[in-house]
């Protein structure tokens, strides 16, 4: 799960990681009332889920409350990566002597949380990783010990931090750890970390995803989920307890199993046609979540037909069926189905549909192909 | 014979006595699979599915000597179910559950790692050998002997692939799911290690997808095998950035694209196969060669 900077910089700060002081503003005037209670010149940040924002124009500068309300009306309701920024974050403006990253990703191949640090911060990381790499210092955290504070500064050191920056980057690296793993976060970054002209060090931007298998008991954050304006589709799907993704697509497609999904996707592509979404519907589901499943999809103004690709293990051939026949009535009229049905009560299923005048695939193979050319009929 | 079990091999139930855990033991008895007990914090003394049911794995395996568990415990006790079965001294860990947080995959995987335990999963359907039982939730009945070696990281696309070989003629040695999570207990490369010295299996199915880099792992590691491989990337037209239904099914960065594996695995002179239905003709091919 995505969370916005300042709920990052919000985490950050119960661990003692310094943060700049200020205010999350939704309109101007909110923004000049936070701005003027600072005092002194702000930074107004665009708070979407993506990443670019000052390239983008979402970062602006106000000397003055005035000048803050300014900017931040300029920030607000701007499209970034089509997001529409809805909220901004206003801050003091620090006085940036150098920028460092301190990033902490789960690696899959280390199968540990790695750390990453590296002296060449404010930029894109994967950018440094890319041309630099020896600029970047990476050390998986023993899940024995978590990161210990001696582990801390030795990277700092490794990765050639200077020495006023050592004790405190080491104590906010640690407490950075700390955060990563009470959070169930899968990446914390901050970046830059800031060594500022009054020699303070501080997290001038943050950034943390949080691991959706741990949300269960990151009661707190899973509050914290909003749509991801570019996908509302796939926000109420999430909150309905659907693996859904948007794809660009016309052919609707539902199945069960993510492998199996993955290849109908890869198979209707292969046919000539172009998917207009992944739906997982898992195992064992009855002809209630079948209907709701085909609900869903046709709710997407761009599918124009929709495949449905079952493989009975525990899934029963005859509640697709059902499930199906059900979502009929609720569907645009005319709107192609074909299904696929194999494994457990495939013949059942097959007879129901055949009542209902319902089309359906030997193989998913066929079935794509039906798909695909029910819908090049009807344009 | 085949790898990791046979229907001597003794299993236990980590879950038994939940809805889930008692509908797959019933299915696991009933494909000969020898379950001699089960575990549930509690519910010790009672019976379950016909087998004596354990407050903890300590004292099932003492009471029944069992070498494999399979578990069926839901994600917020899951790796520590995992963690208790390898302190036990369990050697062969099968964990169905989804949705583990990834942090206590993290440290389950030290204690498995500390006790030399094999563990399969999670997120995954498990394994099961034909004509001699499974561990997990694979539908049996698709499935016949044979010397095909297969391996996958889902479970739907396995029984579609398993139902084409079977249909072909093509019977399998040992099926095993190896799990849509980011972090796993074994990977890819660690099963073609046991089938290369497997003499029941003459050729290996590789049913990979999108995200890390097991299938690449693996194409290093297949070029020093004898054994022919065949596989399948499924994925291709996923976009970056978005998690696939399984955990572990994400393109990040330029890592973990469907085209990158492919690459990888021709380089090791892999056939890679365009779509399922080419899987059992490249099977029979690769097996003419050899014999």
């Amino acid at each position: 799960m995505k969370i916005h900077e300042y709920q990052a910089k919000d985490i950050l700060a119960r661990y003692g990681i310094p943060i700049q002081p200020g205010g999350v503003a939704h309109t101007p005037e909110e923004a000049e009332a936070i701005a003027r209670e600072l005092g002194g010149p702000v930074v107004i940040k665009a708070q979407v889920y993506v990443g670019g924002r000052g390239k983008a124009g979402g970062i602006q500068f106000g000397d003055t409350p005035a000048e803050a309300r300014a900017a931040a009306a300029k920030v607000l309701g701007m499209d970034i990566k089509g997001l529409t920024v809805e909220k901004v974050l206003v801050v003091s403006k620090l006085d940036i002597k150098e920028e460092y990253y301190l990033g902490i990703i789960l690696d899959r191949k280390s199968q540990a949380p790695v750390v990453m640090v590296s002296k060449a911060g404010g930029i894109d990381i994967e950018e440094v990783a890319a041309t630099a790499p020896e600029k970047i210092i990476r050390q998986p955290i023993d899940m024995r010990y978590g990161l210990r504070p001696f582990e801390a500064r030795d990277i700092l050191a490794r990765a050639g931090l200077p020495h006023n920056v050592i004790a405190r980057g080491g104590a906010i690296l640690t407490a950075l750890a700390r955060a990563f793993i009470d959070s169930d976060a899968s990446l914390a970054e901050i970046n830059p970390l800031a060594l500022t002209a009054e020699g303070q060090v501080q997290a001038a931007d943050a950034k943390i995803l949080i691991d959706d298998n741990g949300l269960f008991r990151q009661k707190e954050y899973a509050l914290w989920a909003e749509t991801e304006e570019s996908n509302p589709l796939e926000f109420e799907a999430k909150q309905a307890g659907l693996t859904y993704v948007k794809l660009d697509g016309n052919v609707g497609i539902i199945g069960n199993g993510a492998g199996l999904v993955m290849t109908t996707l890869d198979m209707v592509a292969r046919v000539g046609g172009k998917p207009a979404n992944f739906l997982d519907i898992g195992g064992g589901a009855k002809a209630e979540i079948m209907r709701k499943a085909l609900t869903f999809v046709a709710r997407d103004p761009q599918v124009k037909g929709i495949l449905v690709n079952i493989f009975g293990g525990i899934t029963r051939g005859e509640e697709v069926a059902q499930g199906v026949i059900l979502a009929q009535a609720e569907l645009p009229k005319g709107m192609p189905i074909v299904v696929r049905l194999s494994g457990t009560g495939a013949e059942e299923g097959r007879a129901i549909l055949k009542d209902a005048g319902l089309d359906w695939g030997r193989d998913m193979r066929e079935a794509a192909q039906k798909i695909v050319a029910a819908i090049a009929a009807r344009e | 014979m085949s790898i990791l079990m046979d229907s001597s091999t003794p299993v236990i139930v980590q879950g038994i006595t939940g809805r889930e855990g008692q509908f797959h033991t019933r299915n696991m008895i009933a494909s000969g699979t020898h379950i001699v007990g089960g575990v549930t914090p509690g519910k010790g003394g009672e019976i379950a599915e016909g087998v004596p049911v354990f407050d903890t794995v300590n004292e099932a395996r003492a009471a029944t000597g069992a070498t494999a568990s399979c578990i069926f415990v839901p994600p917020p006790g899951a790796a520590d179910a995992i963690m208790e079965a390898a302190s036990a001294g369990i050697q062969l860990i099968v964990c169905i559950t989804e949705g583990i947080p990834t942090i206590d995959m993290t440290r389950a995987m030290l204690t498995v790692r500390e006790h030399n335990a094999l563990l399969i999963g999670p997120n995954c359907p498990g394994m099961c050998t034909p004509g001699h039982g499974k561990i997990g939730i694979i539908p049996y009945q698709i499935f016949t002997p044979g010397p095909v070696g297969f391996i996958s990281r889902s479970g739907t696309l396995t029984y579609e692939v398993v139902a084409l070989l079977t249909g072909a003629g093509l019977g399998q040695s040992t099926c095993i799911g190896i799990g849509g999570d980011p972090i796993i207990g074994s990977t890819f490369a660690d099963y073609l290690k046991m089938f290369e010295s497997d003499p029941q299996t003459k050729a290996v199915v590789m049913c990979g997808e999108i995200g890390g880099s097991d299938e690449e792992d693996a194409a290093e590691y297949i070029k020093s095998m004898s054994k022919p491989v065949v596989a399948f990337v499924s994925g291709r037209t996923a976009p970056a950035g978005k998690r696939m239904g399984h955990a572990g099914a994400i393109i990040s960065g330029n890592t973990g694209t469907a085209q990158g594996k492919v690459a990888a695995l021709q380089a090791a002179k892999v056939p890679v196969a365009d779509t399922i239905f080419d899987i059992p003709g490249m099977v029979k091919e690769a097996l003419a060669r050899v014999s």
